[in-house]
């Protein structure tokens, strides 16, 4: 499993990376390999107000529809536009090319080290 | 030697040839009219419809050899769980093909249509003393209606007593996507609750969640992991005392035939699916038949028209506080005929159906535990949810079982459940039917290279992401 130590991360399975005081978010590569192919992707728009743990998008797999939780707080100021065309990228790049929405954060949410992320993974196994 | 869809494609379309027909009319010995003198110039076609032409033979070998690739509970043993696709006796065709019957016109006046009103009333008293609720509507036409139509009536009750500010409907992590569909759909908010770690609703989050702002709560018994939801007479008295109704879907009633009445485990309001627990083929989208059964209190609500039996004669009648039509005319009515024929048939033996579907399920996990994982200990309902081996993928079992012969079971639900395969084998299959299930199931659990699966099948593995993008429809 592949799982960056410089980000954090939370128990629904997103991940996060502090640049100042803007997030990228994303969905970590435990839960694209879960999920399976990727065929669709729906998130918010510019502008939108996230709060923390509630939820700001979905993604849908060959498997299933599911939610997509907001990891901190604050305002979307960039979307990932090429996920629409192309959602496999959470599939091939989950911390790169995959990434999902960048928040200007307001206020912060429960966040995991990578360390402590790998034992919730584990726990559910 | 090639076949003729190696030389002609694989399409109608492909096997045809410009010109060539299957037919000759005689000349019209009428003039004949140009269309342009009868139709507006906007009506006219500016091309010739694309339409395949073709000799009979060839059509006649292209619809027989597509019907040779049907994939159903006629042909193979199909365990589609949370689906109850089961054999579909053949005694309840014939009675639905009855000419009285068959060639009756919904707009028929009541005196001149009794036999079908006698059968309708006849069916709502069964169906009452299979759920143990005094009132039943027969008007829904599928299972997700059935569960509108007592969402709708639930709402209507509130809304008649003057019961501002319920808003939520509480709905379990198992239920079936269907139940917050129709809560949404009713206007209400969809609230999940938990479960606990029998895969049964968790009543200790029911008592924080269960207010007055609750209608209702939608339980599916047993639910989609198989499992009786043991504490259903708890769950109904917190939800009572909170002023809120029990909503059972019945879509899982093959597992409680003669053996559990919703009403007397408390519930208020449930549907059944007649094309599955009483046998219509079904699984191509209908026809169906949700018919709801519910008690005194709600039953003023039900949807218009219910049959009443006064003296000899039987009539439609209106219920009090209606919540309206939901269905033209009666329902579908065949499939309430065959329920009524499949009811019949077993007469008071028909808790025997549910006592064979859960045998068989039990058979199946028990023959499958060691070598899968069965996340919910313990005997199982109707239906069995196992994990596959560590490592390995539902989906790649499940294609492998299509090499085996046999349709795979639902996969990847219920979503609580990691790689679940949910295996409803019901009650009409044998044991040497479940032996050769199993053997291939446990065969596919020793397999190494199921990612090329399937093999046999007329297509190979199909590539869903794509197929979920960029569909390509032709015929």
């Amino acid at each position: 499993m592949n799982l960056p130590q410089e980000l954090q991360y939370t128990r629904s399975h997103e991940w996060v990376r502090r640049e100042g005081d803007v997030a990228t978010i994303g969905i970590t590569d435990h839960a694209q390999d879960e999920l399976g192919d990727v065929v669709f992707v729906e998130l918010p728009e510019v502008g939108a107000t996230l709060e923390a743990g509630n939820t700001f998008g979905t993604v849908e797999s060959v498997k299933a529809v599911s939610d997509i939780y907001a990891p901190v707080g604050g305002e979307v100021v960039e979307v990932n536009g090429s996920l629409e065309e192309s959602p496999e990228k959470v599939n091939e790049d989950p911390y790169g090319e995959g990434w999902m929405i960048k928040v200007r954060i307001s206020s912060e949410g429960e966040l995991l080290s990578a360390a402590d992320y790998e034992k919730v993974v584990e726990e559910e196994e | 030697m090639l076949s003729s869809e190696q030389t002609l494609g694989n399409l109608i379309r492909d096997k045809g040839r410009p010109g060539r027909r299957g037919y000759t009319l005689p000349k019209p010995d009428v003039d004949e009219i140009s269309l342009e003198n009868v139709l507006p110039e906007d009506a006219l076609r500016k091309e010739k419809p694309r339409l395949p032409e073709v000799d009979e033979p060839t059509v006649i070998r292209h619809y027989t050899n597509l019907s040779r690739k049907n994939w159903g509970i006629d042909t193979n043993f199909y365990p589609l769980g949370s689906c109850t696709m089961k054999h579909n006796p053949r005694a309840n065709e014939a009675a639905a093909a009855v000419p009285g019957f068959a060639g009756l016109h919904p707009l028929q006046p009541e005196d001149q249509a009794q036999g079908a009103l006698r059968v309708m009333h006849e069916l709502q008293v069964f169906l009452s003393e299979i759920s143990g609720f005094p009132a039943i509507s027969l008007q829904p036409l599928a299972g997700a209606q059935g569960e509108l139509t007592s969402i709708l009536m639930v709402k209507k009750y509130f809304e008649d007593a003057g019961d501002e500010g319920r808003t939520n409907v509480l709905i379990p992590e198992t239920a079936h996507g269907t139940n917050p569909a129709t809560a949404t759909m009713a206007g209400f908010n969809a609230q999940s609750i938990g479960l606990d770690e029998h895969g049964c609703v968790n009543v200790e989050e029911l008592k924080e969640k269960a207010d007055e702002t609750t209608a209702a709560l939608m339980i599916t018994n047993p639910n989609t992991c198989g499992v009786y939801e043991r504490n259903i007479s708890e769950i109904a008295e917190l939800l009572h005392e909170a002023g809120a109704f029990l909503y059972m879907d019945g879509a899982n009633m093959n597992a409680n035939l003669g053996r559990m009445r919703p009403s007397d485990a408390g519930a208020d309001i449930m549907h059944f699916n007649l094309h599955k627990t009483f046998s219509t083929p079904h699984g191509g989208g209908g026809p169906g038949s949700g018919a709801i059964a519910c008690s005194e209190k709600l039953a003023p609500f039900r949807p218009v028209p219910v049959v009443e039996k006064e003296g000899e004669s039987y009539r439609f009648v209106s219920p009090e506080k209606t919540i309206g039509r939901v269905a033209g005319f009666h329902g579908n009515f065949g499939v309430l005929l065959k329920a009524w024929n499949y009811i019949r048939m077993h007469g008071p033996e028909l808790k025997d159906v549910t006592d064979m579907a859960v045998l068989n399920a039990n058979y199946v996990r028990a023959r499958l535990k060691g070598t899968y994982r069965i996340p919910y200990e313990g005997p199982c309902k109707h239906e069995v949810v196992v994990q596959p081996p560590k490592g390995m993928k539902a989906l790649d079992i499940a294609k492998g079982l299509i090499d085996h012969g046999f349709h795979p079971p639902t996969i990847y639900f219920p979503l609580v459940v990691k790689e679940a395969m949910l295996i409803e084998p019901t009650e009409t299959e044998s044991k040497e039917t479940l032996d050769d299930f199993v053997g291939a199931m446990l065969e596919l659990a020793q397999s190494k290279d199921l990612e090329e699966a399937p093999t046999k099948a007329p297509t190979r593995r199909l590539d869903e992401a794509k197929a979920a993008r960029q569909l390509k429809a032709h015929w």
